[in-house]
């Protein structure tokens, strides 16, 4: 194969005839001289092309230089789960991969069709009434929450200390566009101090955004939580793992207004960071206020079911300037692939997987919590599948050191001490591995 | 079709889950879910065949031609999705250490160096997921930029009429106002309007050039002066990049800024509306506003990243839609900048070749060639016979192809755009205006069987306006029981 090009020298001078041109230079003649020649001079000096071997050969090369652990136990947004073959296969179908956004319904049915199961998924792990085809991640949809959360009497927004940190700064980034304001609400012993949030909300709060599990593992006490903020007339946004929400009760259970979260643990692989899957769900009251694209079901003139992209009067193509969001492009592809996940792995599947995630990490959590240095963090806090231990800083790196001479990847260092995750694949074989060699560090 | 709900049997099953051989860990009751998600209960087998027949309801890139005007819709190389899916780069964690990532990071610095040469700019970053995630980033820069020099009265910025809707959409997210202006026919930019636009409250400008009428704005370099001279910044939407790699670069335009579409130019898979990428280039006087967590080539010769205390901030998690650069990668690294520039000039060939078998019965809404794409007017047709650009568009489909983007841009009334790329072959284009050619007749004779296009498909036209005024956004499991 070459450069994709079909057309054959003798087939373009034919297309030039046609045109009226003797050369391919004469279309560009709108372009000043001098820019095209430097433009000509630059992409000269770039590499030549090569075959496809080659470039296969080069790509393989940089693999290499990666390391890839037989066993993860760092988690921190990014979770090492199985993925079932199926759903590889079903995100690698040809028309799936390469269409684009399902602006032409009568020939997108598949995936239209496809984002209306996985909105509906959304919905019963979130415990929601609508969800959007997806934003970019995890931290985008804070972002985007904050932003959909706003009134124009109530700009503040208030982040609790538990949440993600690229979350926070992520959300930071956008407030700075916005000119809008954010405040941190700290944490105390590992969860959220509700005297501060007491503190902080106030009428000018539009919303409080709240991970939980929290980024150091611990589940929050959500319902008391959101008492608090509705009784100050704001907004309450839980993000969540996906996994925790077959076996934890969801967002929506627990009073949330809005859930969002990223759904990489629903079958996406951890690819150094993305593409992830951001994903945002809401109660009724807030459908209209959604960004991004979101699938509705309707019927065509014969009266056969259908769907289609609706509700588009919120979006930059129709409103431009007034736009609830400029998102166009989105991760429908792992939209896609979650909801092939979930569908492989069924309410049974799912609930396994979590309940795997529960026990693994308890085990690992009990075993290293008795080693000194490895203490826990946060003790008798309720955790799901992350935990912080209280080591000191040269002790986690010798740690994570001899973890690594094994070809394990430890937890990731935090303020405080090391943020452990394990999961369904983190085999009890796997975690006494972990521990002998810590204890051995100790020794 | 059958959801997924429906084809659910309670108590089926699909994959197991490992067991874990750790005891059951207690957990605390009012912690826990109260009823289990209702997820559609399937076999293997039944998932395979329910999403192979929705692939059969998708048309997308290998099913045929796809001449979607500013998507650039290009043939996706099997090659990339090899190289995405090695285990080297799917498998590694986004926070594992740098020197058990270095391949990771090398591909980042070499994608970005390859990229900041071919448009003209010192630095770039990926950590964008999208074009319109890569504007929004590229005006934080130029806001940044604005306050650190204290010059806090610059609030607008301009967009002219004939730009992607994004382009407005992102300048408001970014706290700015909004200055449209009106577009020669051509879609070029109105010098004297420019003039009159620009001041001291000017924080800059974002353009598309080639335009999306698919003209080259041959007065750029002015454009950008005027916009410099009044102390304000240019961002470059690089939409539309597929017609100039090595023609023209946005730095040598005079741009400071720049996003490129990885999923159009440097054909990465669209996804049926995603992942992208929007890699972000800009000039020096940028450069410290970038995100954190920049990809670059240590004196050592190692591979790590660079944090700046000036950064507008994180745009996203970890480094942005990784392995879709990898795939930008590896295309360019076979292409080489001998076959990018070989790629643009055939996209504009390809546009211009189509756009004249055309020329008779479809006038374009411009004189002169065009770059990659083009835009017609089907208004006339609309006046004489009552066939609309949707019907025009629709009936592509039972001819067996994508249809052209329709409406857009706003400025052309009954507008259809044409984005062939230089992936398509000479028959391929004698084909569809072929077929253009039969609608335009049919369109004459028998306009009545236009507005029911398509015929050939699963459904017919979906009642859009019922589907917005009455949403159902999920399946109702109640009415199932019922």
């Amino acid at each position: 194969m070459g450069n994709f090009l079909p057309s054959t020298d003798a087939q373009c001078k034919e297309m030039l005839n046609v045109i009226g041109v003797s050369s391919v230079g004469e279309l560009y003649a709108d372009i000043p001289r001098a820019m095209r020649e430097k433009a000509a001079e630059a992409v000269n000096e770039l590499p030549k092309g090569v075959s496809e071997f080659e470039a296969l050969d080069a790509m393989r090369a940089l693999a290499k230089k990666n390391r890839v652990f037989d066993a993860i136990f760092r988690g921190a947004g990014a979770y090492w789960h199985h993925i079932p073959a199926v759903v590889s296969r079903v995100a690698a179908k040809e028309a799936f991969v390469t269409a684009y956004t399902p602006y032409q319904p009568e020939i997108s049915q598949g995936i239209l069709q496809t984002i209306f199961e996985y909105q509906t998924i959304l919905c019963e792990l979130t415990g929601m009434d609508a969800g959007n085809a997806s934003v970019y991640d995890g931290a985008t949809a804070a972002a985007e929450a904050a932003a959909m959360c706003r009134e124009r009497n109530r700009t503040l927004t208030l982040l609790a200390g538990g949440l993600n940190p690229e979350s926070i700064e992520t959300v930071r980034t956008y407030s700075f566009g916005a000119d809008a304001e954010y405040a941190i609400v700290p944490n105390k012993e590992g969860r959220l101090d509700l005297d501060a949030l007491k503190t902080a909300l106030n009428t000018g709060v539009a919303s409080l955004i709240l991970q939980s599990p929290n980024y150091f593992g611990v589940v929050e006490d959500i319902p008391a939580i959101a008492e608090l903020v509705h009784a100050a007339g704001a907004k309450l946004v839980v993000s969540m793992n996906p996994t925790a929400m077959v076996l934890l009760r969801s967002p929506g259970e627990c009073g949330a207004d809005v859930a969002i979260g990223d759904g990489q643990p629903l079958g996406i692989p951890l690819s150094y960071g993305g593409p992830y899957l951001g994903f945002m769900a809401c109660k009724k009251e807030m459908i209209r206020k959604l960004p991004g694209r979101i699938v509705g079901q309707t019927a065509d003139a014969a009266g056969r079911r259908c769907f289609v992209l609706t509700l588009q009067a919120r979006e930059q193509h129709i409103r431009r300037e007034k736009a609830s969001s400029n998102i166009c492009s989105n991760q429908a592809l792992c939209a896609l692939t979650a909801a092939a996940y979930c569908s492989a792995m069924g309410p049974q599947g799912m609930g396994e997987v979590a309940r795997a995630c529960y026990d693994n990490a308890h085990y690992l959590a009990a075993k290293l919590g008795k080693i000194k240095g490895f203490e826990l963090a946060y003790p008798g806090a309720p955790f799901f599948h992350e935990f912080v231990t209280g080591t000191p800083a040269d002790l986690t790196e010798r740690a994570l050191k001899a973890l690594g001479e094994k070809n394990i990847l430890g937890g990731l260092p935090v303020e405080g001490g090391i943020l452990w995750c394990a999961t369904e694949r983190n085999t009890s074989a796997q975690i006494d591995a972990l521990v002998e060699t810590v204890k051995a560090v100790i020794a | 079709m059958k959801l997924s709900f429906e084809r659910s049997v309670p108590g089926r099953r699909g994959c197991r889950a490992p067991q874990s051989a750790a005891p059951h860990a207690a957990i605390e009751e009012s912690l826990l879910r109260k009823l289990p998600p209702r997820l559609p209960e399937l076999s293997e087998t039944d998932v395979s065949r329910h999403f192979s027949e929705l692939e059969r309801q998708v048309y997308g890139v290998n099913d045929g031609f796809y001449p979607l005007g500013s998507c650039t819709m290009k043939y996706n190389p099997a090659v990339n999705e090899q190289a995405a899916s090695l285990e080297g780069f799917s498998g590694i964690h986004p926070l594992q250490p740098v020197e058990s990532a270095q391949g990771a990071i090398e591909a980042l610095v070499r994608a970005k160096e390859l990229l900041c040469q071919l448009v003209g700019m010192d630095e770039m970053t990926f950590q964008p997921a999208a074009g319109a995630h890569g504007e929004f980033l590229g005006l934080l820069l130029i806001k940044r930029y604005h306050e650190e020099r204290g010059d806090c009265a610059r609030k607008k910025i301009i967009v002219p009429d004939s730009a992607h809707g994004t382009n407005p959409a992102t300048a408001s997210m970014a706290g700015f106002t909004v200055i449209n202006i009106p577009s020669a026919q051509d879609g070029t930019v109105d010098l004297a309007a420019l003039r009159a636009a620009v001041g001291p409250d000017t924080a800059g400008l974002m353009l598309t050039n080639p335009n999306t009428l698919g003209i080259f704005d041959k007065n750029i370099l002015e454009i950008t002066d005027i916009v410099h001279g009044a102390g304000g910044l240019c961002y470059y939407d690089g939409a539309n990049m597929n017609a100039v790699m090595g023609a023209a670069r946005p730095g040598d335009m005079g741009f400071d800024a720049v996003h490129l579409n990885l999923h159009k130019t440097f054909s990465t898979p669209h996804g049926g509306g995603g992942p992208g990428a929007g890699a972000v280039g800009c000039k020096e006087c940028l450069t410290p506003y970038l995100p954190n967590r920049l990809p670059v080539r240590l004196a050592d010769g190692t591979f790590g990243y660079a944090d700046s205390e000036h950064s507008v901030g994180r745009m996203k998690f970890f480094c942005g839609n990784f392995l879709v650069v990898l795939r930008a990668l590896t295309y360019i690294t076979m292409l080489g900048g001998d076959g990018l520039q070989e790629a643009s000039e055939n996209a504009v060939l390809n546009a211009n070749y189509l756009r004249a078998l055309l020329k008779s019965e479809l006038p374009a809404a411009n004189e002169g060639f065009c770059m990659h794409e083009f835009v017609v007017s089907l208004e006339s047709l609309k006046k004489e016979t009552g066939v609309s650009a949707m019907d025009v568009a629709k009936s592509f489909i039972d001819a067996g192809m994508h249809p052209p983007t329709m409406y857009f841009p706003l400025i052309v009334h009954e507008a259809l755009m044409f984005e062939p790329t230089e992936t398509e072959g000479k028959e391929t284009l004698d084909a569809a205006a072929e077929a253009v050619r039969n609608i335009l007749a049919r369109a004459k004779t028998e306009p009545e069987a236009l507005h029911l296009a398509p015929v050939t498909t699963p459904i017919g036209r979906p009642d859009e306006v019922g589907a917005a005024r009455n949403p159902i956004l999920r399946y109702d499991f109640t009415e199932a029981d019922q």
